[in-house]
């Protein structure tokens, strides 16, 4: 029906299928819409309460799109970190990244040229979304995913911008406004307490920091990460000994959202 | 200047590189199991290490003796428990934080 409708123009067709693609894609960003423009604007104000120039901001969210490294770095690019330290932590701390795209290979196969922008885009957020949303039957599912993955980025770069030209713009006295990012932290580090229960990542985590602040304190960050990664990899047996039932379950839920594809990810974790 | 651009650039390849390591590597064979065990753990692991960090350089020999980060921070951590709504924990956190800098 579709051919015999819009065979009159290549151009208008694809019109035709955007006009399709983005109310869906809207519609499955929405919770998205509401986590990045409030998170970019808490971004945007600490970095300029931080010190840091204001267009910073909008740069990072348009070439990084990363939230934790993004308020990680605010704290680097303050004390004036070295390029290698800060290639290292975000390395480690965006190394979680490096298994996402595992569970999307099939799908991504035939993504053609907007392959590089979806692994670009490949966010803690819009990896949830791609793996649980379908797309609508008549719709494309690679331009499905280019659109969400598209709004999902404009929205953090709304956030963003709109943090710092606010912070840039306010009069009153900020003092104390960074302490949002370390609230961040203490956030993102609860959500963890939730789904962590073994306590061997937590001595390994709390050795390290003692570690670090003995031997080399201004190094801190990258020493104990590095130290922490040593004391986890070394646990691992006694760790994934007792995970093992948990980890069945999850890799139960997995395979209903990704029906049709193996499921990599589970595997990844199962220690095959 | 330069220097937060070449830092921007670092961040962005090195991110863009962590994204595409599937694609890069194990389209073909099974990535190695030690990844995703620690792409599991390390998250909580960089968590508790980036909070050690906030709080690790405050002067807790003197007034106000680093009592309105820890406050603050474990009001955060309530509120977060209790609501599990990030805006929530976040502002409230850092308003309570601001305030207690002002008033103590």
């Amino acid at each position: 029906m579709q051919d015999t409708y819009f065979r009159s123009g290549r151009k208008w067709h694809l019109g035709r299928e955007w006009h399709l693609v983005l109310p869906a894609a809207f519609r499955a960003s929405i919770p998205v819409l509401l986590g990045y423009t409030t998170l970019g604007l808490a971004f945007g104000l600490t970095l300029v309460a931080a010190g840091l120039p204001w267009w910073l901001s909008p740069v990072m969210a348009v070439f990084i799109f990363a939230g934790a490294a993004q308020f990680m770095a605010i704290g680097l690019l303050q004390s004036g970190a070295g390029l290698l330290e800060i290639a290292l932590l975000t390395l480690l701390l965006n190394g979680r990244h490096a298994v996402y795209g595992l569970s999307l290979l099939g799908p991504f196969r035939s993504a053609g040229k907007w392959k590089p922008y979806l692994i670009f885009g490949l966010t803690d957020e819009t990896y949830g979304l791609l793996t649980t949303v379908k797309a609508p039957p008549q719709v494309d599912q690679t331009k499905f995913f280019a659109a969400v993955t598209g709004l999902n980025q404009s929205y953090w770069v709304i956030g963003c911008t709109a943090g710092s030209l606010v912070g840039s713009a306010l009069t009153f006295d900020t003092t104390g406004l960074d302490f949002a990012l370390t609230a961040l932290f203490i956030v993102l580090l609860v959500e963890q307490i939730r789904a962590v229960k073994q306590w061997e990542p937590y001595l390994a985590a709390a050795l390290a920091c003692v570690i670090a602040l003995a031997v080399s304190p201004r190094n801190f960050l990258l020493v104990a990460l590095t130290i922490a990664t040593g004391i986890l990899a070394l646990l691992r047996g006694k760790i994934e000994q007792r995970d093992k039932p948990r980890r069945d379950e999850s890799g139960g839920a997995q395979e209903s959202t990704e029906a049709g594809w193996p499921d990599r990810r589970g595997s990844a974790g199962g220690g095959a | 200047m330069s220097y937060f651009l070449l830092a921007v650039l670092v961040m962005t390849a090195v991110t863009y590189f962590t994204r595409a390591v599937p694609f890069l590597f194990f389209a073909k064979r099974q990535p190695p199991s030690l990844l995703g065990f620690l792409q599991k753990y390390l998250p909580l692991v960089v968590m508790v290490i980036l909070v050690f960090a906030s709080y690790k350089d405050i002067d807790y020999g003197a007034a106000p003796f680093g009592i309105p980060a820890l406050v603050a921070g474990a009001a955060t951590a309530l509120l977060h428990f209790w609501k599990r709504n990030v805006l929530l924990s976040i502002v409230g956190g850092t308003a309570l934080y601001m305030a207690l800098i002002r008033v103590l």
